[in-house]
């Protein structure tokens, strides 16, 4: 099942152009990335458009979702590995509040940036559910959605092709 | 050396989240019977108008508050006990036999730490017309991208 989340991926994206339905938020792939711009969990100003030339993993998640807290720990390592070529990691809770957040990334020792979401920045990015990670490449532009239960190695080569594109 | 530590570290906080005291009560636990679809859940709604069942999202706020489905109300999360007691208290002086339905869609099925709970506690009532509604991957897949509608 996790194998056909990037062909589910795109099915969802087609889907509600098909069915006249919310297909805004669904089709981001190849279009810019929704700013974000808020204080992360250790109160330090994080801002999308900074992370411009770099590629950014954007992963959605919360403390309640099992499968989140088994990405987290790999996009820790992938932080560490390829962070001298230009990625960046920014995590995004849907948790409804942030002390239980701030527990769960001290005791994970998570080392990238968290903010925490609200309904306008979800509608803007379509989550309806986590995780959901999103890659964009270093212009700032979305070039790949997963949701679920993702096939990693999938998600690090599409990761490995954004970080050897040239940043002009 | 560095690589192997490292290896080991991801493997050892890999494992520590796996087996994390916040594991989810298994929706497949939920009999066949009890569960409904999202294109059974919508022609339910289109056809009953003001006798549609009670519908309750017991997830997440920041998803029932970014968009839910028509008539729902907020009644979790039922993964934590004080989700639980609101579920109960919404539930509690309403006629045993109501239909009602719970949902999350807060992630894949099988690892929704939300809808089993909430599920087994209107059992327990003695509620005797509840229903899961069985979502899949997320309440965004399963119901958003059919084009079911939504309120906010």
């Amino acid at each position: 099942m996790p194998r056909l989340w990037p062909a589910l991926t795109l099915a969802a994206a087609l889907l509600p152009a098909l069915c006249g339905g919310r297909a805004q938020a669904a089709t981001l792939v190849g279009h810019p990335a929704p700013e974000i711009a808020r204080a992360d969990l250790h109160q330090t100003q994080v801002r999308l458009r900074d992370f411009r030339g770099r590629v950014v993993l954007l992963n959605f998640w919360a403390t309640w979702c099992g499968p989140c807290r088994v990405e987290m720990p790999r996009f820790m390592q992938w932080q560490r590995q390829y962070g001298p070529r230009g990625l960046r990691v920014l995590g995004v809770s849907i948790d409804d509040s942030a002390p239980p957040v701030r527990e769960f990334a001290a005791k994970l020792r998570v080392d990238y940036p968290i903010v925490m979401s609200d309904p306008k920045l979800g509608d803007r990015y379509g989550i309806f559910g986590v995780p959901v990670t999103f890659l964009i490449d270093r212009h700032g532009i979305i070039r790949a959605r997963f949701d679920g239960e993702s096939d990693p190695a999938a998600m690090e080569r599409t990761m490995q092709k954004l970080l050897a594109a040239p940043a002009n | 050396m560095k690589t192997l530590r490292l290896h080991l570290l991801s493997a050892a906080l890999l494992l520590l989240v796996a087996v994390s005291p916040l594991r989810a009560q298994h929706a497949d636990a939920i009999p066949r019977d009890q569960l409904i679809e999202p294109a059974a859940l919508h022609q339910e709604l289109e056809r009953h108008g003001g006798q549609a069942p009670l519908i309750l999202q017991v997830g997440s706020r920041m998803l029932f508050d970014q968009a839910h489905i028509p008539g729902a109300e907020y009644a979790g999360p039922a993964s934590q006990p004080a989700g639980l007691a609101a579920l109960r208290a919404r539930v509690e002086s309403l006629p045993r036999n109501r239909w009602i339905v719970v949902y999350c869609g807060c992630c894949p099925w099988e690892r929704c730490p939300n809808i089993e709970p909430a599920w087994r506690l209107l059992h327990s009532m003695g509620f005797t017309h509840v229903r899961a509604l069985h979502i899949t991957n997320n309440f965004g897949a399963a119901w958003v991208a059919a084009g079911y509608g939504v309120e906010k």
